[in-house]
């Protein structure tokens, strides 16, 4: 349950707190650095100003390779509405300065925001956690993503599961079809599991627990020496065509009716159903808010332009196209734009491209842009599919009629949706 | 379909770090390209390894996943009878260290590998090398330099039976940086056989057709010419004909970092 609301500030916090705003406000309106700043001034005049500011809150923190930010969303508008406030670093702000930077906005806009929900960088949870004391913990999936830059995929999960294993307070919600995912979520000792068909196994080959050798079949999973397996899910989703339902606990079931599309966004709608019913929501309040959400950050937005449309999808690694090449299953063949950066925020390796199964894309008009098109159009080339090359991913999407999807990697996604704004 | 070119590509599930199983991709198209019939046979886990293919490959992965595949390959009729005949053999990475005569992980345990290629791998200690290069080749039938991503932490040493597959460029990297970590820059290690190895992933074969069409050669004769199918742009065109990239495509930062 939802506890009081934030407690008052020690009187070195509350000074840090103005300073940091103040700071915070000027980067915010010479369009620098808004979303860090703040926390970062803040945490230097007094090193334990994020504890302080979760204090007394309801703190939710989300993390995983992909589908940290919508996510993050979605639990924020179930446990919003009906007058109570949440804070959120919807800005995607996702390491401890960026999360000190939302707790402030939170404290500035409405003091008595009495809920926080975060996403949180893999690589930061354990800090994060510690300074929060999360009343829920969200595990959404572990894949490659930037291994030249965090490190492998494996250490980062088990590292999440030593974090899971220091909070036994915290309610634990994770993703059982994930082979990694499950294994650090079963370092709690009563985890709430989230199930539904999952499509990426690409990780998935060696036993979190013992490094045995994992096998596949159908969405089941098993370790051929420990015996690990997937646990059944507490909430499954259900899919028939686009449309979703959840199916929980003592039988209940939850109609999915999401303005955003595709598998992903419908799984993402399952970890929030469960963990706003967790913290009391009802269910059908829960489904109608999901209702409501349109876009995020950007992500999944229409721009309509002279001559057509442009929608704007994020897939930043392969588990991430996985999810993209499902959606654009789902409607009929519209031209893409891909555009691939290896920018530090991409991480510098484009050898990824190579897990993605672009093969899928045979039916779409396609053009490859960003920073590495090269690299993009040798791998489509080996894939078999035509296409052809743009400088610049914004204007090859305006000279196509009618609508056009526009996939970007990190940077790629970002430059895009500020073109377009 | 018997007669096929068939590319092996053995456990992608635990061996395919950095799309390196894309480099069984390229050397089918290679040849389908040019009118010759090729496919890519996938050995998964609990697959037999076929002792009559034409090119294996085999990838990088992680340190749990390595020892995985060595003891999963190493006592395999197929593969070893496969690299006994020479058999033309890519191997990257975590496969380049399987297929030699040892290797030691982290906490101390040597690990024995199927002995096919003379070098032997110990942990490096210091920082993982990380970060594109480019090194010229020191084996016959290769003109160009070659390039890739290396991201790997291990010391491996060439016995007397292997030889150095190439000899990085950019020394201001350091003395003990990139390659082997061997202190000398030498790059991967080539087998009196058939085997090819390499730290460089990219997929190495991707970035270097000349390296894919060395293994083809080697796997079905002289090589007819090739042509691309429709649908590729121009300067990508120049690239998958072996044209080299201009230089300022060429990157080389040489960015190391504490590796995880
Ligand atoms: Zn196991």
């Amino acid at each position: 349950m939802i506890s009081g609301g934030p407690t008052r500030l020690p009187p070195r916090a509350r000074a840090a707190v103005a300073v940091a705003r103040l700071v915070g406000g000027a980067a915010r309106r010479a369009g620098r650095h808004g979303s860090v700043i703040g926390g970062r001034v803040a945490t230097m005049l007094d090193r334990r100003v994020l504890a302080r500011l979760a204090a007394g809150r309801t703190v939710v923190l989300v993390t995983g390779t992909n589908g940290k930010t919508t996510t993050t969303s979605m639990i924020a508008r179930v446990l919003g509405g009906a007058g109570r406030r949440v804070a959120t670093n919807h800005l995607g702000a996702n390491m401890p300065d960026g999360i000190t930077t939302a707790l402030l906005d939170a404290l500035s806009n409405h003091e008595g925001a009495p809920v926080a929900v975060m996403e949180v960088d893999e690589s930061y949870l354990d800090v994060v956690a510690a300074a929060t004391d999360p009343a829920v913990v969200v595990l959404l999936n572990f894949s490659r993503d930037q291994l030249d830059r965090v490190g492998e995929v494996r250490t980062v999960a088990r590292r999440v599961g030593e974090v899971v294993a220091a909070h036994p307070r915290a309610r634990v919600v994770a993703f059982a079809d994930d082979v990694l995912c499950a294994g650090a979520g079963l370092r709690a000792a009563d985890p709430v599991w989230v199930s539904s068909p999952s499509l990426w196994t690409g990780d998935a080959g060696v036993c979190p627990r013992c490094d045995g050798a994992v096998t596949h079949a159908g969405v089941r999973w098993a370790c051929s020496s420990c015996g690990l397996a997937r646990p059944d899910g507490d909430w499954t989703l259900v899919e028939q065509d686009t449309a979703g339902t959840v199916h929980g606990p003592g039988g209940s079931a939850t109609a999915l009716d999401l303005q955003l599309p595709g598998h992903a966004n419908r799984l993402n709608a399952a970890f929030a159903l469960a963990v706003g019913i967790e913290l009391g929501v009802d269910p059908a309040v829960a489904a109608a808010r999901l209702r409501d959400l349109e876009q995020v950050g950007g992500r999944y937005r229409t721009v309509t332009r002279p001559g057509g449309t442009t929608r704007l999808l994020l897939a930043k690694n392969p588990a991430g196209w996985a999810q993209v090449l499902d959606l654009l299953d789902e409607g009929p063949p519209r031209p893409v734009v891909v555009a691939v950066n290896s920018r530090e925020a991409d991480g510098r390796d484009v050898s990824w491209l190579w897990d993605v199964p672009f093969e899928r894309l045979a039916r779409h008009p396609l053009v490859a842009a960003g920073d590495r098109a090269g690299d993009l159009s040798v791998r489509l080339a080996y894939a078999g599919i035509g296409h052809r090359l743009a400088d610049d991913p914004v204007a090859a999407t305006r000279d196509t009629l009618g609508a056009v999807d526009l996939v970007g990697n990190y940077t790629a996604f970002h430059d895009a949706t500020r073109a377009l704004t | 379909m018997s007669d096929d070119v068939t590319i092996v590509l053995l456990l992608p599930e635990v061996l395919g770090t950095y799309g390196d199983a894309g480099n069984a991709s390229v050397l089918a198209a290679r040849l389908r390209w040019r009118g010759i019939p090729a496919r890519v046979h996938t050995v998964g886990w609990t697959d037999a390894v076929p002792a009559d293919g034409d090119v294996y490959v085999l990838g990088g992965g992680e340190d749990a996943a390595q020892v995985l595949a060595a003891d999963r390959l190493r006592d395999s009729i197929g593969l070893h009878s496969a690299l006994a005949r020479g058999a033309p053999t890519l191997a990257v990475c975590a496969g380049l260290q399987v297929l030699g005569t040892a290797f030691t992980i982290a906490d101390g345990t040597r690990i024995a590998g199927l002995g096919a290629l003379d070098v032997e791998t110990r942990p490096g200690g210091g920082p993982r090398r990380i970060g594109d290069v480019v090194a010229d080749p020191l084996v016959d039938g290769l003109d160009g330099p070659l390039e890739g991503f290396e991201n790997h932490g291990g010391i491996t040493e060439l016995g007397p039976d292997a030889a150095p597959l190439a000899r990085l460029r950019d020394p201001a990297r350091g003395p003990a940086a990139g390659g082997n970590g061997t202190g000398d820059r030498l790059e991967g290690a080539v087998s009196a056989g058939g085997i090819i190895a390499t730290y460089l992933h990219g997929p190495v074969l991707a970035r270097n057709p000349a390296l894919a069409d060395l293994l083809l050669a080697r796997a079905v004769g002289e090589l007819p010419p090739l042509t691309l199918p429709d649908g590729v742009p121009p300067t990508t065109a120049q690239r998958l004909l072996g044209g080299r990239r201009s230089r300022h495509e060429l990157r080389t930062g040489a960015r190391r970092r504490a590796g995880a």
